[in-house]
């Protein structure tokens, strides 16, 4: 099997677009993995069926027990989330700051304060209209745990691959550098960053890579709306050389990444020209590399 | 008043509305508002407007986390350590106790219990907070550390830092992270008001749906300013109508402010509609704000 994650730092640069194209391209020997679980869009051009939804269950919440709290407020000397406040005499517990630490359980002399199961999100296990399977995710509304659902679905994922016996596993991450991306990538044989020239673009691309150096997996590099700004593009591409990152494309400026989206299509679909035709030589690009 | 500048989608706009209006505001407060004018990023994991903001430095501080870290000639094997940690952030080995400190929530328990004394808090550094002035305009930036995985205690430990140095007469502009989840939440929790950035197109629908549910369940007042108007479809427009949803401003999609933004050019010396738009959301911001 052979993983490939795509992510960026800054947002909006096209990683759900291209990676959906590629996608389109492999669609016999590949699984999917929407690993944006806090704005999962690749549903949004895959079309999945959403046949198989399992509740994720992950973390706790602490509820304190009316009728045997005592009102001695040893919970609130301990909770460093500020998570237990009182109203008149009842104590209550705030579900968005609580950690679910348990310490507040622990120490309460009243056995008064039980730690529940929270429900995080959902995680799902679809065909899409391409025929090949997608696993994604909804995590809850406010919900934490972001990170351990996009574990989640990544191992769902990877079962997958295995049982159906597919070569590829193409993983949409999410923006950023924090928890989610971290999971995304941990155990990945190739990153795509996908970046664009703009001094956010570049400033973003570079924490992201200095994130990909800590775990050593190999990058390459496309560079989205190229023509936008060359000699940021320059500059771009002379980070890539310096820390040998391969250059995988770039592609101009084009509405056809709007538009696709807007008619609920992969680029390759919609656009028969050239930025089609750099989609597909980057893939190819990229199998040589991983296999 | 504590405004912040949120999305669900990231790449929608976010750091150039909160930029644009941060340093257009500052630039009036002299003969209208009479209020100080401080922007923050708290964007801690891709924080980008200081590249359109460039202040002179005042202050920089490094902002830490406690976690703890093991004492073997204290240690009896006890393992009552690892039954408290709630978050798998302690293995105890036969010769060893093993810290995740990435894991570690930092909620003292562990330390606390511990009947040996044997686990002591120390400080990890999770980032740097600095805080640049430029002219009338206050700027607070926190760095993440890379390979943090929460940006968590950062975004709290930045937004503490605010309200301690600034009080009373203040508008703070907040550049929050994109997505949904904890660091948005920490993020908007206790603002004023919600400003949710989205571009019209299915994926800034969808995102926004989800930022709306998100800002709701944190009973936060809340308006839409769509950016790149024009591409895409008008779906946005219907649901915002249909649902009730005030849109404060539509900024244009035009190649000039691509490129000016490509370059970390501020908008609104440049483009009139911009700043016209700019200006018309603030004022929307304060009304809205006022109304219950």
């Amino acid at each position: 099997m052979k993983e490939i994650v795509i992510i960026s730092g800054k947002g909006g640069t096209g990683k759900t677009s291209i990676i959906a194209s590629f996608a389109w391209l492999e669609r016999n020997d590949v699984v999917v993995a929407d690993c944006d679980v806090d704005a999962a869009n690749m549903h949004l051009l895959l079309n999945p069926d959403f046949d198989y939804p399992e509740d994720f269950y992950s973390g706790q919440k602490a509820n304190i027990d009316q009728i045997a709290c005592s009102g001695c407020g040893k919970c609130i000397d301990v909770c460093r989330f500020d998570a237990i406040s009182t109203i008149n005499t009842n104590y209550n517990v705030n579900e968005i700051d609580c950690e679910g630490c348990g310490y507040c359980a622990i120490i309460c002399p009243e056995k008064a304060i039980k730690m529940n199961e929270t429900l995080s999100g959902k995680f799902y296990i679809s065909q899409t209209r391409l025929k090949n399977s997608l696993v994604h995710a909804r995590l809850k509304i406010a919900a934490d745990n972001s990170g351990k659902l996009v574990t989640k679905v990544k191992n769902e994922a990877q079962k997958l691959v295995k049982k159906e016996n597919k070569t590829y596993l193409l993983v949409d991450g999410a923006p950023g550098i924090g928890c989610t991306v971290i999971a995304s990538i941990t155990g990945a044989n190739f990153v795509v960053i996908v970046t664009e020239p703009t001094i956010a673009g570049l400033h973003d691309m570079k924490r992201v890579h200095q994130l990909i150096q800590n775990f050593k997996i190999k990058a390459g590099c496309i560079i989205n709306k190229a023509d936008l700004n060359i000699s940021i593009s320059k500059k771009i591409k002379d980070y890539l050389k310096i820390n040998n990152i391969k250059l995988l494309a770039e592609f101009p400026y084009d509405n056809s990444f709007t538009e696709a989206i807007t008619s609920g299509k992969t680029i390759i679909e919609y656009d028969k020209g050239e930025i089609s035709a750099l989609i597909n030589q980057s893939w190819e690009k990229i199998k040589k590399i991983v296999l | 008043m504590n405004i912040a500048i949120a999305s669900g989608k990231g790449g929608t706009g976010k750091t150039t509305l909160a930029s644009n209006l941060a340093s257009l505001l500052s630039k009036n407060t002299k003969n209208q508002l009479n209020k100080k004018i401080i922007l923050v990023d708290l964007d801690v994991e891709e924080p980008n407007s200081g590249l359109f903001i460039k202040g002179k430095l005042t202050t920089q501080e490094d902002k830490f986390r406690a976690v703890p870290m093991w004492n073997n000639k204290k240690c009896t094997f006890c393992e009552q350590c690892k039954s408290f940690c709630n978050f798998n952030a302690i293995a105890v080995l036969p010769n060893s106790v093993l810290i995740f400190p990435e894991l570690c929530h930092s909620c003292f328990a562990c330390t606390e219990l511990c009947p040996d004394d044997a686990l002591k808090m120390t400080d990890r550094k999770i980032g740097t907070l600095s805080h640049y002035k430029l002219n009338d305009l206050v700027f607070i930036e926190s760095r993440l550390e890379i390979g943090e995985p929460s940006a968590v205690p950062l975004i709290k430990q930045t937004k503490e830092y605010v309200n301690k140095k600034f009080s009373g007469n203040t508008i703070i502009i907040f550049d929050s992270p994109p997505g949904t989840s904890c660091p948005v939440i920490e993020s908007v929790k206790n603002m004023d008001f919600v400003v949710l950035v989205t571009e019209p197109t299915p994926f800034g629908l969808h995102d926004l749906k989800l930022a709306i549910e998100t800002v709701k369940k944190l009973n936060r007042k809340f308006a839409v300013v769509i950016n790149k108007y024009g591409i895409g479809n008008n779906d946005v427009d219907k649901y915002c109508e249909k649902n009730k949803i005030p849109i404060i401003g539509r900024i244009p999609d035009m190649k000039k402010i691509a490129e000016l933004y490509s370059r970390g050019k501020l908008l609104y010396d440049e483009i009139i509609e911009v700043k016209e738009e700019i200006e018309n959301i603030f004022s929307e911001v304060t009304t809205l704000c006022i109304e219950n």
